[in-house]
């Protein structure tokens, strides 16, 4: 762009420094006339309600690291004294830990409405991944910042997250000591944390940059899922947009200070106001709530793949063969598909029962060769790491020519279907693993799984493509057909 | 391009090849050898490995009686077994163990249980040493964090974790005086 057009600006020193480095042109092509789709709901708000969480989780974490003590005889004492002691310490501090949360909702309803309007498909396949890549420092980040207190949660979490990557088989133990600095979680551990704890945010700026980019060269999906076909689609993002989006930030502020203010504490843990003791479990080890449901999935494997579940898996993916394959839905043979998924189910069943162990100490259903070869230990591990990485590839396993839900009935089902999926594997996380919340977790679990490998792939092909309004001029002004009928 | 030209380039570009090859596998060496330090940097420095072993004194602890010591930053429990929990840890069939050992190749001393106390399925402490705590269905310990249970010789017997409590190394110094690693 060094050498490429200017805007006119009258002010002289603006001037003088856009033609030596184009910034202001920039900024005014970029947010100013930025052409804007003219028909956004408040859900295309949550971007930058997540970029202004961005800035304040910097700006409190970087007050606070200045009174931080990231060594474990001096850490838990620190967060006390800055809570205590230090000016504004404490708001700073539950600025700083809401915010975290708050984050995180902005963030799972950014993504909620990414997919609900398609907004991940063609042409926005890498401005989708660039997010789930955002999505998934966050998690890192969020993670090794819940260590830094040094409470009970801060120590047992650790534990229990460093301790997923013994569950690979043969270096699994190598990594887990690499990762810690030790033979168990300790100073070094937490010296590290506080290292990347400060590094991982700004990395996540840097991604912020290129998927900020990405969406300025595709432009902003709406809630049509429609192409922009000219002027007459759009506005220019500042005043329109500019106003709309600090409308719901103000909003979303509002109830973030009422956390912060008044409920500080209300989404952490008693527990973490207890010094780390390596020698005592607390009796309920819970993850923060933005992890429930990863946590619910991860524990939902009670059982490993045997030499049923395996061959289940194998009818399953014979199965989906002819789906992915297929062009259309005439491809397909119904029959065939039926047989294969019903034949699938039933081996999946047989091997969930052949492991599945009864009050007496016997196993439901006794049946030869029923030993998983990989662990209940490494599924959940995979799965857990799995239920992210497949968001991924989520533009390259739906090729429905629609983008939006409202104009597709019944993907549109099943997304509302996965919300709800998602909250109750939330609950399912929060829950001790026993009783009636195992078998809900696994059902949970299992919609979240083939929401992606399933679901989306099979609506892909047989889903109807209804006729769609012509522009989004012509949809919003109401003059348009109706469309929804397929 | 024809054809009798090609040997010829062909043999060109296979030298320039050959130096490109060369300057590119000794560039990835000298990043490898600068990288390394950058990772290794992470394994367990030199005054933790210092702390690898530990001496404990059993005198004390009667029989019925456990007592947790700390190894590697790690609990390490030591359970001086009952007759009764002995008999119990030996008469179960080893085929039907989900990590089938028998309660000889656990211990060294019959009497004394010696192990990390840290559940093998992700790392909680279970709960059984204490008089008071739960011991789980088979009467030794139990993990409350996700519900496994281990035997009287700390065996996994039920609940998700894969393996039985951990035996470190170990070896009586005297006839009541335990090394940890």
């Amino acid at each position: 762009m060094a050498g490429g057009h200017r805007a006119d600006f009258k002010n002289p020193v603006v001037k003088w420094v856009d033609e030596r480095l184009p910034i202001f042109t920039m900024v005014k092509a970029e947010y100013g006339v930025f052409p804007t789709p003219k028909n956004f709901n408040y859900f295309w708000n949550f971007g930058a309600i997540a970029m202004v969480m961005l800035t304040i989780m910097i700006v409190t974490g970087i007050t606070l690291a200045m009174h931080y003590a990231a060594h474990n005889a001096h850490a838990f004492d620190s967060v006390e004294r800055i809570m205590r002691d230090v000016n504004y310490g404490w708001l700073i501090r539950y600025v700083h830990a809401n915010g975290a949360s708050f984050f995180f909702v902005a963030v799972y309803i950014h993504i909620f409405r990414g997919m609900y309007y398609g907004s991940y498909k063609r042409p926005r396949e890498l401005l989708w991944m660039f997010g789930v890549l955002i999505f998934l420092l966050m998690m890192g980040t969020a993670f090794m910042g819940y260590v830094l207190p040094w409470g009970q949660m801060s120590f047992w979490g650790a534990q229990v997250i460093t301790n997923f990557f013994s569950a690979i088989p043969l270096v699994g133990e190598g990594i887990v000591e690499w990762l810690r600095g030790g033979f168990s979680i300790a100073n070094p551990t937490l010296n590290r944390f506080f290292a990347l704890h400060y590094l991982l945010p700004f990395v996540i700026v840097g991604v912020v940059v290129l998927h900020v980019w990405a969406l300025h060269v595709t432009g902003s999906n709406n809630p049509l899922g429609i192409d922009v076909k000219g002027p007459q689609d759009t506005v220019p993002f500042n005043p329109y947009y500019t106003i709309k989006d600090t409308f719901g930030l103000i909003v979303f502020l509002a109830i973030y200070a009422i956390f912060v203010f008044f409920l500080p504490n209300t989404l952490g843990h008693p527990d973490n106001y207890i010094p780390a003791n390596p020698l005592v479990t607390p009796a309920h080890i819970v993850p923060e709530w933005y992890f429930l449901p990863f946590y619910a999935i991860l524990r939902a494997f009670t059982f490993g793949v045997n030499i049923y579940i395996a061959l289940g898996l194998l009818c399953a993916a014979f199965a989906m063969w002819p789906i992915f394959a297929a062009k259309d839905k005439n491809e397909i043979n119904f029959k065939m598909v039926s047989i294969a998924f019903a034949v699938a189910g039933l081996f999946c069943l047989l091997g969930y029962f052949s492991q599945y162990e009864l009050a007496s100490g016997d196993m439901a259903l006794a049946l030869p060769a029923s030993a998983a070869f990989v662990s209940a230990k490494l599924c959940g591990v995979l799965a857990m790491f799995g239920a992210v990485a497949i968001l991924f590839v989520l533009p390259f396993l739906d090729s429905h020519p629609v983008r939006s839900a409202v104009f597709r009935p019944w993907f549109k089902i099943a997304v509302l279907l996965l919300v709800a999926d998602f909250f109750v594997l939330m609950l399912c996380g929060a829950k001790p693993a026993e009783g009636f919340w195992v078998p809900l977790s696994q059902v949970a679990m299992l919609y979240y799984m083939a929401f992606f490998i399933v679901v989306i792939p099979l609506l892909s092909k047989i889903e109807p493509v209804a006729d769609l309004p012509d522009s989004i001029h012509q949809a919003v002004t109401g003059n348009h057909k109706s469309s929804v009928s397929s | 391009m024809t054809t009798s030209e090609k040997p010829e380039n062909e043999e060109k570009s296979s030298r320039r090849d050959f130096l490109y090859l060369t300057a590119a596998s000794m560039g990835a060496v000298a990043i490898g050898s600068v990288a390394w330090p950058l990772v290794d940097q992470m394994n367990p420095a030199k005054d933790t490995l210092a702390l690898a072993s530990t001496e404990v004194d059993l005198t004390p602890v009667e029989a019925g009686q456990a007592i947790t010591v700390m190894w590697r930053g790690a609990p390490v429990f030591i359970r001086h077994r009952t007759t009764e929990e002995i008999m119990e840890a030996r008469k179960v069939d080893v085929a039907e163990l989900r990590d089938p050992q028998t309660d000889e190749e656990r211990v060294k001393k019959e009497q004394w249980l010696v192990m990390v106390g840290i559940c093998t399925h992700l790392g909680c402490v279970p709960l059984g040493q204490k008089p008071s705590d739960v011991k789980g269905e088979y009467g030794g310990w139990f993990c409350p964090c996700h519900g496994s249970h281990y035997d009287t010789s700390g065996r996994i017997r039920k609940g998700p974790a894969p393996k039985n409590l951990v035996v470190p190394e170990y070896e009586f110094t005297t006839d009541t005086t335990v090394r940890i690693g």
